[in-house]
């Protein structure tokens, strides 16, 4: 099954939020930011700028019909700000003009006065202020410090890893059009429909049936446009709703990457005690999320590091801790592994320091501790149907880990220029939403009159595939050609208070919403065959667009069983509603059952440096992935290509820069930059292992979004690995992304004792 | 007016030449496909072909039309997505696309499917390596583009069973619509006598101004001089290689005796930016935006070229390159000035010339420090020596001292390392965005090495410099 979506996509023929029909005297808006990362607004003269011919005019707070407040988990956030900015790019106001051009033109005329207050830009500096968005959380297994007394060995230490901008290359956006009786429809390019039009609601103090969200499609989202997209559309609708004319608002790449918070950057400190059979019989991290101005989702990505701080690891005695930490940069945000990596790279790091510290290759210790059936999370979930030893030990049988790394070694005897270095990265990732009450969702199918179908889920197409797999889901219920099955458009008006296209879980949640519906359809439609037919409903079935009766082929086709249901008076929608069973949480206790399953794998990964110029490449990276049994292994291939090649540019090229006002010094693609073809590895190589998938997965087929970008977190590794086959004085540093600079560095660090 | 044939449609059009084209496409002319990532060049989501007729024949290259006037298409054949789509069924290109799982989102691959098509129409040799360069400015966030490498391939194979790539192959074949036979009559039918321009600023290829100044440039007249033919060429006479400030990086590229004489030009050129912006950039806007880390002018500053001025009087000037830099982004240019050539010597049997680069992703990117290096060599003596450097100083920088104390020492490992020494203070690196100073001093000297370990292998090693630095 190829992506059904991509004959549009290769012709240029895909509707995206700019591409859709503008109506005639659609306005254009920019946003007035901050430029001071903390302060107090003492004065804004708009007067310039609203001079300017062509706008139309220029929105504030002051224009906010309802609630000046758009934070999802926490009402911390205003939409615009109001005496004081608490971030680099904060909006302020809304410059509505009859082009973009022009309200761009007028946001250089306006003039802002903004008396500076003291900065905190970094978790740690926030710790030590006690500005915390929320009470730290902690989950607690065994006894942590008790076990410590009982080791053998126990180090300590520090990481950072950085943030990571999305970099959807379709920047955010979204279109206001209002209609009669003060309703507004707004397509908007969000992972969110419903947030979208709750936080619309609230802040024009309307109810929420009055806003209609359409999603087309996305550029790309990553979770940047789970709880992200809200504020423009939110903008966009409010001017609507004032001048009652069209309103389009799409950030420039400039704007978006100032505005719009990114992957959480993380400062952390690890302590792990190992036995001298290497068990590791105790860990305790604390992790110092930086959340920046305002809590968005950063509760929920603090909570799933902690879930995910052991990876795929049994350690009885766990002591983790997790602060979000208020921060004047830009409110960071969900971004696929959503808290997990950043967790996964602490204990990684730990167990590469136990393991340089001890003397022994880390794959040692990592094969030593890996999870098993019965196993229990630090969480109170009881472990089943692992597959972390499984993965391990197919990934390195297949791939030969023995002969890889006698390659590397002989690489690096022969060569001193360039050296080799090889990480194993196993990786375990639990799948639903944390928060138990967001695992649901609803489909509504519709049978046409001439056997055409057509889908609303809540699902959000932006190129995961998932159009594919629910159209895959229907064709295979009602055994019909995938060409007769529409996927419609993502709107409130047909599948409302959805969660978002999140989590890993937007395929199984919507999947197993539309299988639902499917179903009682086909179950009604063997009905009316049985009773055409003669025969009991049991002994039908549908196959290729024909009724069969015990296997039997009639002459009777799914075109005129349709048209006979249509007489039948037989109801041919249906809607159904599906929610994760099973899964419960207690925050009280910080124990309980929260995940439906958890998806394995391990990955080999390779790196070469230029021991001369401090750059690397990645030979290859070979994968055992447990997709469950997939229902779409192209799709679920390009996942795990695609995620692995975002998770090694977290840990490798991407770096976001902030100085010390607080400004962002990665602002465009010239600073900050992602992998291009030339920079993912040469050789990636994915096998899936032999399991017999989850029932709760969509057809056993399991989640595959997330998972696979915490394979990247091996890159970091491998090439520190190479910098210490070249400089043995090397000091391992736990400091992400790896950049040529670190690498330069760290190859030529402590010269005065090197021996090469 | 500016003219051009749009995939098949003549326009004809009033509108400011200094719109970019991409947004006379896609606002003007309603064509979607072309998407907008960032506006600087960086991610090909806009990527177009521009089919210039030269004798006869229509040469394809694609640009990045978010940074291209629409001016520079006067004349021009211009391809979108759309204008590349058959009735009713994919292309080759597309189809390769699909079939490979190469498509995602789907927001970056119009721009991929064009600068495939580009390189199915363009003269290049159809190997794997170019169908690779073709997409080198194209950015993917969702692939990881191992999908797309699979897609290239297969672009490759069906154009490998064939040695003829007429268009009337390619249309046969469907790569490319039907209408493309009837281009080349209908470009040479149209009306493209040189337009009165009005005064303004000059615009080459765009490709630094549109980045730095694209709303002035929306708003105000613009003078384009990309067509202008006394600025064009590139010519070999009598020891001399006169190249004409409008020659793009592309120009050099394609050119059989530049390659001749520098057998790794290709690989040093692949360094700068990526395809798209190659076919753009010209030699003089890379010179004139006066970047400390212009990778062109490091490597005319190496090879110790001089530059011709000309004035609106028509009165020419040359003078060294070295001594065009003043200070951070000034130069010795007044008003009405434009470069007009660069002319350098060719060098001799035994002269070797390297440039090295280093960023944070090794293509379409900015340097972190680059640097050139031309050395003769006569009986293990150095007779001459050029080397140039960006990223440690206001200025490009042209190594005076360091070249100057490498001229008649013996080749070394000594003799490297010491000017290693004066190198280090002739540069005074800042610490920003590309790396810290104490990284771009420590890279300058391996990059100072990397010229002789990649010049004379036999002689140096990596190890045998840093035992000793």
């Amino acid at each position: 099954m190829k992506n059904m979506d991509s004959y549009t996509h290769v012709r240029g023929e895909s509707l995206y939020v700019d591409d859709v029909n503008v109506r005639q005297g659609t306005f254009h808006a920019v946003v007035f930011d901050s430029s001071k990362a903390h302060g107090k607004i003492k004065s804004i003269d708009y007067s310039e700028a609203q001079a300017l011919e062509g706008v139309e005019r220029i929105f504030t707070y002051k224009d906010i019909p309802g609630e000046n407040e758009i934070g999802g988990i926490i009402k911390d956030e205003p939409l615009f700000a109001e005496r004081e900015v608490h971030f680099w790019g904060m909006p302020i106001a809304l410059i509505v003009a009859e082009s973009e051009f022009i309200a761009r033109k007028a946001r250089g005329l306006v003039k802002i006065d903004i008396e500076e207050l003291p900065i905190i830009t970094t978790a740690k500096q926030a710790k030590e202020n006690d500005s915390l968005i929320t009470k730290p959380r902690s989950f607690s297994l065994g006894d942590a410090e008790k076990a410590f007394a009982d080791c053998d060995y126990v180090f300590e230490g520090e990481t950072f890893s950085n943030g990571q901008e999305h970099l959807y290359i379709e920047a955010q956006g979204a279109y206001a059009e209002p209609l009669e009786n003060g309703n507004i429809k707004i397509t908007s390019s969000t992972q969110g429909p419903t947030a979208v039009q709750k936080t619309v609601a609230q802040v024009l103090g309307i109810a929420m049936h009055k806003i209609e969200v359409d999603v087309t499609r996305l550029g790309g989202g990553f979770g940047g446009k789970e709880d992200q997209a809200t504020p423009w559309a939110v903008m966009a609708a409010l001017a609507a709703y004032h001048l009652n004319q069209s309103v389009k608002l799409i950030l420039n790449r400039h704007d978006d990457l100032r505005m719009t918070g990114k992957r959480h950057p993380y400062e952390s400190s690890y302590k792990i005690g190992l036995s001298k059979d290497l068990k590791i019989l105790a860990y305790e991290a604390e992790f110092l999320q930086n959340a920046g101005a305002a809590a968005d989702l950063s509760p929920a990505v603090a909570e799933r590091t902690l879930f995910h701080a052991t990876n795929s690891y049994y350690i009885p005695n766990v002591e983790v801790a997790v602060a979000s930490c208020k921060t004047n940069l830009p409110p960071n945000t969900a971004f696929r592994g959503f808290g997990g990596p950043q967790g996964m790279f602490v204990i990684e790091a730990a167990i590469a320091k136990a393991a340089h510290e001890i003397g022994i290759p880390t794959r040692r210790i990592q094969e030593a501790n890996l999870l098993d059936d019965n196993d229990v999370f630090s969480y109170g979930q009881i472990a089943t149907k692992v597959e972390a030893k499984n993965t391990w030990k197919s990934a390195t049988a297949t791939f030969n880990i023995a002969a890889l790394e006698k390659e590397v070694e002989d690489f690096n005897a022969s060569n001193s220029a360039f050296k080799k270095g090889l990480a194993l990265m196993p990786i375990c990732f639990g799948i639903s939403f944390t928060n138990t009450p967001m695992n649901h969702a609803r489909a509504l199918v519709h049978i046409y009159l001439d056997g055409s179908i057509g889908i609303s889920t809540a699902a959000v197409e932006m190129g995961q595939g998932v159009n594919t797999k629910m159209m895959q889901i229907a064709a295979d219920v009602f055994s019909i050609p995938i060409e007769k099955i529409k996927i419609e458009t993502t709107n409130t008006t047909r599948v409302a208070n959805t969660s978002p296209s999140a989590a890993s879980s937007t395929a199984d949640l919507n999947g197993k919403a539309t299988l639902k519906a499917c179903k009682v359809l086909l179950k009604r439609l063997k009905t009316v065959a049985a009773t055409y037919l003669k025969v009991t409903a049991e002994q039908i079935t549908l196959k290729d667009e024909f009724v069969y009766i015990e296997d039997k082929k009639s002459k009777f086709e799914w075109t005129q069983l349709i048209s006979m249901a249509m007489l039948e008076r037989v109801a041919l929608t249906e809607n159904a509603h599906y929610a994760t069973p099973e899964i419960h949480f207690d925050k009280t206790k910080e124990k309980g059952h929260p995940f439906a399953y958890h998806v394995y794998g391990t990955a080999i990964i390779t790196a070469t440096v230029d021991c001369m110029r401090g750059t690397y490449e990645f030979d290859s990276v070979k994968i055992v992935h447990d997709y469950g049994k997939s229902m779409s292994e192209g799709i679920d291939l390009g996942q795990v290509e695609g995620a692995l090649a975002q998770g090694i540019g977290w840990m490798t090229m991407e770096e976001i820069a902030y100085n010390d006002e607080g400004r962002l010094l990665s602002n465009a693609l010239s600073t900050y930059k992602i992998p291009d073809i030339f920079s993912v590895p040469k050789e990636v190589e994915v096998i899936p292992v032999e399991t017999q998938g989850h029932e709760l997965a969509i057809l056993k087929s399991k989640a595959v979004g997330e998972p696979p970008l915490m394979y990247g977190i091996g890159a970091y590794f491998a090439i520190q690995n190479a910098i210490k086959a070249f400089n043995s004085n090397y000091d391992l540093k736990f400091h992400a992304p790896m950049t040529p600079e670190k690498v330069l560095m760290g190859l030529y660090e402590n010269p005065n004792t090197s021996q090469h | 007016m500016i003219t051009f044939i749009l995939n098949n449609k003549t326009i004809t059009t009033s509108e400011h030449s200094g719109m970019t084209l991409l947004d006379f496409v896609r606002y003007e002319q309603r064509l979607t496909g072309t998407k907008i990532g960032c506006r600087e060049g960086d991610c090909g989501a806009c990527t177009v072909l521009v089919g210039t007729l030269e004798s006869g024949y229509i040469e394809y290259q694609s640009i990045t039309s978010c940074i291209s006037p629409l001016g520079n298409a006067h004349g021009k054949h211009i391809v979108t997505v759309e204008g590349t789509n058959l009735q009713n069924k994919l292309t080759v290109i597309q189809e390769a696309m699909k079939a490979n799982y190469a498509t995602q989102c789907g927001f970056c691959t119009p721009g991929f499917v064009v600068a495939l098509t580009g390189f199915t129409l363009s003269s290049s040799h159809k190997n794997y390596d170019n169908a690779l360069d073709a997409i080198s400015g194209n950015i993917c966030r969702c692939t990881g583009y191992k999908a797309i490498e699979k897609a290239a391939n297969q672009v490759v194979e069906k154009l490998n069973n064939k040695e003829k790539r007429s268009f009337d192959w390619l249309i046969a074949n469907e790569f490319i619509p039907e209408y493309f036979s009837t281009i080349p009559k209908r470009l040479r039918e149209l009306e493209t006598k040189d337009r009165d321009q009005p005064k303004g600023k000059y615009v080459s290829g765009g490709t630094d101004l549109y980045v730095q100044q694209p709303d002035h440039l929306a708003d105000n007249d613009v003078h384009l001089i990309a067509e202008k033919d006394y600025l064009k060429g590139i010519n070999i006479k009598n020891g001399i290689c006169t190249i004409g400030t409008n020659s793009t990086v592309s120009d050099l590229w394609n050119h059989k005796e530049l390659n001749t004489i520098f057998p790794n030009l290709k690989k040093h050129l692949k360094l700068v930016s990526s395809e798209q912006i190659r076919n753009m950039a010209s030699l003089g806007g890379n010179f004139v935006n006066a970047s400390p880390i212009g990778d062109m002018t490091i490597f005319f500053l190496a090879l110790n070229s001089d530059i011709g001025i000309t004035t609106q009087g028509g009165k020419d000037r040359n003078l060294p390159l070295k001594n065009f830099y003043q200070g951070y982004k000034t130069f010795d240019l007044k008003d009405g000035e434009l470069l007009k050539d660069i002319q350098l010597k060719l060098p001799k049997q035994n002269t070797y010339f390297n440039f090295e680069k280093v960023c944070k992703r090794t293509h379409l990117d900015i340097a972190s420090v680059n640097s050139a290096a031309s050395i003769s060599v006569e009986n293990n003596i150095i007779s001459e020596a050029h080397v140039a450097i960006g990223g440690v100083a206001a200025i490009p920088k042209y190594l005076q001292d360091t070249s100057a104390f490498l001229t008649g020492k013996p080749l070394t490992s000594k003799t490297i390392l010491e000017a290693q020494e004066v190198l280090q203070n002739e540069i005074l690196p800042i610490s920003d965005v590309r790396g810290t100073s104490d990284y771009k001093r420590l890279l300058g000297r391996q990059l100072f090495f990397a010229h002789f370990t990649e010049l004379f292998p036999k002689q140096f090693t990596l190890n045998e410099f840093i035992e000793h630095a």
